[in-house]
This record gives structure tokens, C-alpha cells and sequence, in this order.
């Protein structure tokens, strides 16, 4: 074997362990040490797990007894973001407000990784309660991208992709409300998809926009998120919003495929070199006998502004809750409203309250009509435009994000900042899946920095962004 | 646009307190913030487009409770203040 067990992607590393190439103990061990040893410097783990031991001999002892049949997680190490409930573990959401907070329960994708005998190697950093796009909204110190420490991984699953990228585990876990699994895939050079919306459970996750977030894989390799997204999909009786496989038709696609390109989306504030890529791999496709042709979403450039102003609404709602009563940073003073106010004062970040307080604007009785009512009549518009698309097409594409991993505090304008979203939030508003793969690279400063190309699908159709990406991940561009 | 006086009064809604620099640094901030968002008012929407979200809800029958007490001890574990199991809070009503 070339590679060190935790440089392995995670079929390879199923299939070392179902050849007795390497046991469970050997790869738990290499991944643990490697992020004992790289996060010093990457900061990618809030904490890092101490061996369970019983959970390691139980994977062992179900590869022995099942051997081949043993489900594709059994005893493979994953990295969890840090909104994900564990089962009596630490789940901070990356903030003050929550530092000693511990889980009482398994979230759904929890329990279904637990079922497969996965394993867990840590928490990871991120921005605080997933509201950022590089992880320096994290109130326990930024994470760096493991191809240039000196820049952010994008986020807000920014410790997950570093995590991923630098090898410290198999795979990952991120949430996605705009675009926090894509980003940061596509700035780390690793797979990221966002589910269709319903397709993976909310419950155990901390809600941040409850009509947009979805957990997703983050992973070494396109086959891999399509294992792991299995594992973690389905449909729970404690979220009435997952659906069921009948909920959308069957949409796989055979043979060559039609892949529609919102060219004038693209005019504007795309890197050069970003564009090169991404027409390169169109090239790709279509030396492949794929189609490319153009289409037209015009409702797409108001998507960032309906997401600006829906997803702070649900946030100023769903964090509402945190109020130091129950749980969470609890202040204590004159009088209970004074406890209230001095908790939230203390224990949310900037980013956190400037959405808490954007939210209650836009949700105000003077603004609702004009901005809230108005972005969800954006959304119903958006949702329709793709649907028609899809009549015509199979996927959309785009580049992930206009330009590479940048530079800690080039956006310091929260508007900057909020454009690092700009392709990846429609798929939030319609509740279409969509991925980000790897598509090259680009120099800056004499680095060589990855870039993500996007596939989005109709509701339902993952299997269409898997064979796209897999077929991109094979011309071996990146 | 926000004034200063309008971000003093969401942060009230909101029950968080702000330094005066913090407010001056919103304010201007969301000037920005309000600019870009404000674009979807020339979005134009017909009434037919401005309909409920495809969000199903699904419902469930009652039953098959759990035990009484499973999670009482590591939810209360969590309270910043307790008083064996109950919640301690301040006390809210004055009898004077």
C-alpha cells in the first residue's frame, strides 16, 4: 500500500479493512495521530475524541463476522461538524453561547453512522451557529486551509473540509444552509454535496434556517459522498420535512446528458483564470458527447438578496431560544429580562447578532411585506424557473465559487463576504440538490489553490450529480 | 435605510445589548446590507407566483411515550441553576 491509512478515500479504506490489510485499531490510530499532529496549525477540531474502545473492537469484531456485507462505514473514522449532536459530547455550534453545552442525544445522522459502526475522531470548527463563508466567525479561533495557511478554508464547514483535505480522517460531516458544504469543498479541493432539501434529517442538527439547512458528505472522492449520503438519508418520524423515495420520481439519467450553463450569470465577477477551468471542463463534457448549452434562470440574481433576507429570518427565530434559562452562557443580574439581554450579550458573536438583528428588520411589521413576503415570492419564482429548465436539461453548472480560498481578513465587509455565496444559495431557496467537485486549479501567490465546479439537479436526482462529477473526476483535470 | 435609533430598537426586540460603537458600526453596515437586499423590490411578482412553499407537513398519532424520567437527569444537568429536578429562575411575580 502506497498511501497511509489515513490518506485513504473511504472505499479504499472499507476495502483494506474487509482484505485485512489494515484493522480498525491500525486506521483509527493513523487518523487520530494525524490530527493530533496537524492541528496544532490547522485548527480544523474544537476537540479531538479519545479512542473509544469498545466502539473500535465492535467495528473489528462486525468486519470479521460480516466481512464484505458489513456496512461500507463500519470502523471508518469521520470527522463531525460542530452543530451535530453527539450523544454526551460537547456540541458548541462554534460559540460562546453554547461552549459547555452537551448533547443529550444522537442526531438522526448520528445514529444511523452509529448503526454502520462508524466511528468519530472529533468536532470540528466552524462559523459560530454556521453563519459565515470562512470560518473566522468561529469564537474558538479561525481554521486554515491546508493548501495555504494563509487562508481561510471557506466555511461555514470550514473545519470539515480542512479535516478532510489534510487527511486527519476519512470523511466528514458538514451542514449547508447557502452553501457551507460546497464552499468550503470547493476551496479545499475536496467533494461536497448539499442534499435535496428533506433528503437527510434535521433533527440533532443546530438549526440555524430551518427551510434551507441540510446535512451532507464531505469527502476524498465523488463515490465516497455518494456511500456516505446514503448512509445518512432517509426519511424520520422526528422531522416531518424529510421525504420518502416515492416523494420524487426516479430521475436518473442514461447515457449522454444535456448540462445547461446561466451564462449571464457568469459575466460578471468571475476570475479569469476561474473561468478557464470551468469552460475547460465543459470542454471536457463535451469531448465526452455531452451536451452544453445555455439557459436562462433570470430570477437567479435576486437569489442572494431573497437569501439574505429569509435565512436571517429563520435565524433571528430559531436563536431566539438561547436565552441562558435552560442551558447554554447564563448571566445572572437584576432582573430576568436583564438575564436574558446580558446572556445573549455575552454569548453570541458579531456575525451572530448583525443576522439576529438583520432578521428581526426584515420580519418587522413595517418591512415584512417588502422584504420577507417579497423573498419568498422570489423563491416560488426561482423554484419554477429551474423547474422549467429541467425540462430542457438534466444539470446546471456553474463554478462553485467566483474565485479561490482567499486571504484571512480580505472580507471584512459583510456584503463582501455574503457574495462568496452567490452560485450556491439558490439550491437552499429551491431545495435542489447540488454538489461542488473539484475542477482544477488556479495559482495565487505562487500557490496552487483548488477550485469546485457545481452541479445542480432537479429535487430528488443526487444520482445525477454523482455520475456528472465522477465523469469530471475522472478526466483527472484537478 | 436603518438609522441608529432603529438598530437600538431591533437590538431591543432582539434582547441583546449594544456598545454605542457597536451600533454606529451596524448602522453603517446595514446600509449596505439593505442596499443589496433592497434589489428584490424590483423583482416584479404576479399573484399566481406568490403562493405557499412546496413544504409538505406530515403528522403523526400519539403514542408510545417514553418512560417518565428517561431524560429528566441529563436535561437537568444542563440548567444553568437547579432545584433537584426544577429549573431555577427568578422569581417573576411580586406578592407585595
Amino acid at each position: 500500500m502506497t498511501k497511509a491509512p489515513n490518506e485513504l478515500m473511504l472505499v479504499e479504506a472499507a476495502r483494506a479493512l474487509r482484505s485485512r490489510e489494515i484493522t480498525v485499531r491500525e486506521l483509527w490510530d493513523a487518523c487520530h495521530s494525524a490530527a493530533v499532529a496537524k492541528n496544532p496549525e490547522l485548527n480544523a477540531y474544537l476537540e479531538i475524541f479519545n479512542a473509544d474502545d469498545a466502539a473500535i473492537d465492535a467495528a473489528q469484531a462486525r468486519i470479521e463476522k460480516e466481512g464484505d456485507a458489513a456496512p461500507m462505514l463500519c470502523g471508518i473514522p469521520l470527522a463531525i461538524k460542530d452543530n451535530i449532536l453527539i450523544d454526551g459530547k460537547t456540541a458548541s455550534a462554534a460559540s460562546k453561547m453554547l461552549e459547555n453545552y452537551r448533547a443529550t442525544y444522537d442526531a438522526t445522522v448520528i445514529k444511523k453512522l452509529k448503526d454502520q459502526n462508524a466511528l468519530f475522531i472529533g468536532r470540528t470548527n466552524m462559523d459560530e451557529f454556521a453563519m459565515g463563508g470562512s470560518t473566522e466567525h468561529s469564537a474558538f479561533g479561525v481554521t486554515k486551509n491546508p493548501h495555504d495557511t494563509k487562508r481561510t478554508p471557506g466555511g461555514s464547514s470550514g473545519g470539515s473540509a480542512a479535516a478532510v483535505a489534510a487527511d486527519t480522517c476519512i470523511a466528514a460531516l458538514g451542514t449547508d444552509t447557502g452553501g457551507s458544504i460546497r464552499q468550503p469543498a470547493s476551496h479545499c479541493g475536496i467533494v461536497g454535496v448539499k442534499p435535496t432539501y428533506g433528503r437527510v434529517s434535521r433533527n440533532g442538527l443546530i438549526a440555524m434556517g430551518s427551510s434551507l439547512d441540510q446535512a451532507g458528505p464531505m469527502t476524498k472522492s465523488v463515490e465516497d459522498a455518494r456511500i456516505l449520503l446514503s448512509a445518512i438519508s432517509g426519511t424520520d418520524p422526528l422531522d416531518s420535512t424529510t421525504i420518502t423515495d416515492a416523494t420524487y420520481t426516479n430521475r436518473t439519467v442514461e447515457g449522454k446528458m444535456r448540462i445547461g450553463v446561466p451564462r449571464d450569470l457568469l459575466a460578471e465577477g468571475l476570475d479569469a483564470d476561474v473561468r478557464e477551468r470551468f469552460d475547460a471542463a465543459l470542454e471536457a463534457f463535451r469531448s465526452e458527447g455531452h451536451e452544453v448549452v445555455d439557459v436562462s434562470l433570470p430570477t437567479s440574481r435576486y437569489g442572494l438578496a431573497a437569501y439574505y433576507i429569509v435565512m436571517p429570518a429563520e435565524v433571528s427565530t430559531n436563536l431566539a431560544r438561547l436565552d441562558g434559562m435552560r442551558y447554554g452562557h447564563a448571566v445572572r443580574e437584576t432582573t430576568l429580562l436583564d438575564d436574558y439581554r446580558a446572556s445573549r450579550t455575552e454569548g453570541f458573536g458579531a456575525e451572530t447578532k448583525r443576522r439576529i438583528l438583520l432578521g428581526t428588520y426584515v420580519l418587522s411589521s413595517g418591512y415584512i411585506d417588502a422584504y420577507y413576503r417579497k423573498a419568498e415570492a422570489a423563491r416560488a419564482l426561482l423554484r419554477a424557473e429551474y423547474a422549467k429548465a429541467f425540462e430542457g436539461v438534466d444539470l446546471i453548472a456553474v463554478p462553485t465559487v467566483v474565485a479561490p480560498a482567499f486571504v484571512f481578513g480580505a472580507k471584512s465587509d459583510p456584503v463582501a463576504m455574503y457574495l462568496e455565496d452567490v452560485f450556491t444559495v439558490t439550491a437552499n431557496l429551491t431545495g435542489a440538490p447540488a454538489i461542488s467537485v473539484p475542477m482544477g486549479r488556479v495559482e495565487r501567490d505562487g500557490v496552487s489553490l483548488p477550485v469546485g465546479m457545481h452541479f445542480t439537479a432537479p429535487h430528488g436526482a443526487e444520482d445525477r450529480l454523482f455520475t456528472a462529477a465522477a465523469q469530471l473526476e475522472e478526466k483527472g483535470l484537478y | 435605510m436603518a438609522s441608529a435609533d432603529d438598530v437600538k430598537k431591533l437590538a431591543a426586540l432582539a434582547r441583546i445589548t449594544l456598545s454605542e460603537e457597536e451600533i454606529d458600526t451596524f448602522t453603517k453596515e446595514f446600509e449596505g446590507i439593505l442596499a443589496y437586499v433592497g434589489q428584490i423590490e424590483s423583482l416584479s411578482v404576479t399573484p399566481e407566483v406568490n403562493r405557499a412553499p412546496a413544504v409538505r407537513n406530515v403528522f403523526r398519532e400519539d403514542g408510545e411515550p417514553h418512560e417518565k424520567g428517561k431524560y429528566t437527569e441529563k436535561l437537568a444537568a444542563q440548567f444553568p441553576e437547579r432545584d433537584g429536578q426544577y429549573l431555577k429562575v427568578k422569581q417573576i411575580i411580586s406578592h407585595d
